[in-house]
């Protein structure tokens, strides 16, 4: 368990100085449920990239490439609203 | 209007790692929002679900400036920042050009909020004002707020034996943002994501106060599945529940029309805290009330943005 | 007499004039007001000055004192000097949002025109708004007169900007009595002024910081004390910031600014403390007493947060009898606010006095010289006798 800083060590004011630290946060485990990509099926339209809560759809040169499955709490919106159904919601074994 | 594509090339500025639910609406909102603000942004959040969630010390979820203050202020503390970006224009302090978004959450905004958003408005700030509605005080659990909608259980509005939840129509706040004679009002849901976006573009470009009041489903307080956050968005549209139009300018704009309206009870019954009002014997007078209300709304609606004559005047042809 | 290094301009001001000429020389970045009596002279002077472009201050007129302070908080952290001024129910409005100034650091600076809280409601002079928010975090000063009320302001912004300190600073002065009547006031010339407060140097400024960061995130029980204890030690050096800045403006001015100021305290049997104008009332009374022979003195207490301990355990710690008169009560305390801090400042000393406590003038109810002559007379009786037979009186009330 990583040992909390002290008064003297943490910035003035309650300021958070590390902006978007919350990345090294892990959410997925979470989940009971992880989105698995047929990619195949996927025609790259992003849908599921701009409904995702987390930001845990990963994207690289405008084509799915994935998911951040360190955050990704398995909600299976990205599985919902994918018009080509080619995103499946599995059991997360290893949770 | 930039592209899906277009946009995935943009730096993700609202990070995973944050403590919303997951499914949750507001977390969607805020990403698609943030994503549509090109170039530097202020963020201003209200205490509430968005708040909370994304800042529990000492991470923040965060990649651009961000100021939380307390719960009714948002409006009146990111007037003054926008104050400052201003004074250090004009005194020659600073060269870069900002946006300044504040999100509320329907708690923050329609009722202890109000007063500061509409202090902002009146004062001719030039910044987006955000509000993320879910229809309830999610944050401190499910209590209601005067966004909840008539019907609806919530936990200081449940429904019990004598009383069947939420007895007052809700208020209807974009309206009243839009009496306020801004250059930019609208109201949007996160399933259209290309019109909510849009708009979070035209919003920007106003040269003065905007609004944006946006459907952000939560499925704890709703009672439905996380994986349906956006088709439950997308039967309130489609039930006229919530409609998507724009203001500009003091002109009325309908953006959508479902080709087919559907009954507003296909939208509650897809919610569990509607739930009481269709088991057993439910609430069928109540439900009737509603559809009224959502009709009537609705028709108003449609002669605001000309897509309808006036009552008066149909009343005067179905004489002849 | 200190030699001044500037050559100061008599003016007539009033006690709102007075703050408002502060405010004009300093020109700050964003001001934020909403009006209520009797501190509404001053916003209108103040706005006067920026819409005749004598400052280029930008000036937020807001919906509320709530909203005041937020647009404040707004506005500092983005990197503004910043502004504002209220008194009674508008500075009670903003209770909440005071408390979160002080937590984020901003050295916002804030004239309070002392006048009572509501109920019933009164316009007058009482100290219970700005004494109400004695545990918020801010400095407190108390002025006497309308040239404390200009001088005050400047000190308190330059201790606030201090970077040991950074913590938002309020200079109070008596609604009405002090407010609203003319005296004559010596300032300093705009560029020393200037040159005194400086150009502002915010320890954090969203807008013109390099890398963003995130301001008032949620603290669990795990953080929350931490950030407190980091706040506590910014008061903690609060007494060398005022002294320091207090230091620097006696040689524009020539006018010396401690925690406390005694008048023929030294040798005196009975020593009366008093804050605001009462102060001037008691230097007036002293004097008539002392050519009866009578063995008294004043103790005027400036600086109440952070309050000067170890200054009052000096001042008063060999007298003979203490007596306390504050504008304010705390209902259910064991006197009131200043008699409370003052006996545990005197609780150490060897032979610490008796004290005995005067509330007096709730609401504007004039007080006088024979209302403090009869405390005085009290006061003279308990350092003879040694006997106190009522350590909480009332001077005044019918």
């Amino acid at each position: 368990m990583e040992k909390k800083k002290g008064w003297k060590d943490i910035p003035l004011g309650g300021l958070i100085t590390e902006a978007g630290n919350a990345d090294e946060y892990e959410t997925g485990s979470w989940r009971t449920f992880k989105p698995v990509l047929d990619q195949e099926a996927c025609n790259n339209c992003l849908i599921c990239w701009i409904f995702c809560p987390d930001t845990s759809v990963l994207v690289e040169d405008e084509k799915i490439v994935g998911f951040d499955y360190v955050h990704c709490k398995g909600c299976g919106i990205c599985a919902a609203e994918c018009p080509k159904k080619a995103i499946e919601m599995v059991l997360d074994e290893e949770k | 209007m930039t592209t899906l594509k277009e946009l995935s090339r943009r730096e993700e500025r609202f990070t995973g790692g944050h403590r919303l639910c997951s499914g949750c609406g507001a977390a969607i909102v805020a990403r698609q929002v943030l994503l549509a603000a090109d170039g530097p942004v202020v963020i201003g959040n209200a205490t509430g679900c968005l708040e909370v969630g994304t800042t529990i010390y000492p991470y923040t979820s965060w990649k651009v400036p961000w100021i939380h203050n307390a719960f009714e202020n948002v409006a009146a503390t990111m007037s003054g920042v926008e104050t400052a970006y201003r004074v250090f224009k004009d005194r020659g302090k600073l060269d870069k050009d900002f946006h300044f978004v504040a999100f509320g959450g329907d708690g923050g905004t329609y009722d202890i909020g109000l007063q500061a958003l509409s202090g902002m408005l009146e004062r001719g700030h030039k910044m987006l004002y955000v509000c993320y509605d879910n229809q309830a005080y999610m944050n401190t659990g499910i209590q209601r707020s005067s966004a909840t909608p008539k019907g609806a259980s919530t936990t200081t509005a449940p429904h019990g034996k004598l009383i069947p939840g939420k007895i007052h129509r809700r208020k209807d706040l974009t309206a009243i943002v839009a009496a306020h004679h801004i250059p930019y009002v609208a109201q949007a849901a996160p399933h259209a994501f290309m019109d909510l976006m849009r708009k979070v573009e035209k919003a920007l470009a106003a040269d003065g106060p905007s609004f944006i009041n946006i459907l952000a489903p939560c499925h704890r307080g709703w009672r439905h599945g996380p994986e349906e956050t956006l088709e439950v968005s997308r039967i309130a549209t489609n039930t006229c529940f919530w409609p998507l139009y724009e203001v500009v300018d003091d002109k009325w704009k309908l953006n959508y029309k479902p080709r087919k309206k559907l009954p507003v009870e296909e939208w509650m019954k897809f919610q569990g805290r509607f739930a009481h009002l269709f088991d057993g014997d439910g609430h069928p007078e109540l439900v009737a009330e509603i559809q009224a209300d959502v009709d009537r709304e609705w028709e108003d609606l449609l002669i605001r943005c000309g897509e309808l004559p006036p009552r008066e005047c149909r009343e005067e042809e179905a004489k002849k | 007499m200190v030699k001044t290094s500037v050559s100061q301009i008599k003016m007539p001001l009033t006690g709102n004039d007075a703050g408002a000429y502060a405010m004009k020389q300093v020109n700050p970045d964003v001001v934020a007001a909403y009006p209520i009596t009797p501190q509404t002279e001053l916003m209108q002077t103040f706005a006067q000055y920026v819409h005749d472009g004598d400052v280029d201050t930008a000036l937020i007129t807001v919906e509320s004192e709530h909203s005041a302070m937020s647009a404040c908080i707004g506005a500092a952290a983005a990197g503004a000097r910043t502004m504002t001024a209220t008194s009674a129910n508008g500075f009670a409005l903003m209770w909440e949002v005071l408390y979160i100034a002080a937590s984020l650091r901003l050295p916002i600076t804030m004239a309070v025109v002392n006048r009572a809280l509501s109920g019933p409601i009164n316009i007058h002079c009482d100290h219970s708004d700005s004494m109400g928010a004695r545990d918020a975090g801010w400095i407190q000063m108390y002025a006497e007169n309308s040239q404390e009320a200009y001088d005050l302001w400047l000190i308190g912004i330059k201790a606030a900007e201090n970077h040991d300190v950074l913590l938002p600073a309020m200079i109070m002065y008596d609604g009405f009595i002090i407010s609203h009547t003319m005296e004559v006031v010596e300032t300093l010339p705009d560029d020393a002024v200037k040159d005194y407060v400086g150009p502002y140097k915010p320890a954090y400024a969203m807008l013109l910081d390099e890398k963003p960061f995130t301001v008032g995130p949620l603290d669990f029980h795990d953080y929350y004390f931490e950030h407190k204890r980091q706040e506590i030690e910014g008061m903690e050096h609060a007494p060398a910031a005022l002294a320091a800045a207090a230091t620097e403006y006696e040689k524009l001015s020539g006018r010396h600014y401690g925690p406390v100021e005694t008048y023929r305290a030294d040798d005196a049997d009975v020593i009366m403390v008093a804050l605001g104008s009462t102060a001037g009332t008691a230097r007036y009374v002293v004097d008539v007493l002392r050519d009866q022979g009578k063995s008294v003195g004043l103790m005027k207490l400036r600086n109440f947060r952070p309050f000067p301990h170890a200054e009052v355990a000096d001042a008063l710690g060999k007298t003979k009898c203490v007596v306390v008169c504050d504008r304010v009560a705390s209902f259910g305390a064991f006197g009131s606010p200043t008699f409370m801090e003052l006996r545990s400042a005197l609780y150490e000393v060897p032979e610490r006095p008796p004290v005995i406590n005067y509330i007096y003038g709730l609401g504007g109810r004039d007080t006088g010289p024979d209302l403090l002559e009869q405390a005085f007379e009290e006061g003279l009786r308990v350092a003879r006798t040694g006997k106190i037979e009522q350590h909480v009186s009332y001077l005044g009330v019918r």
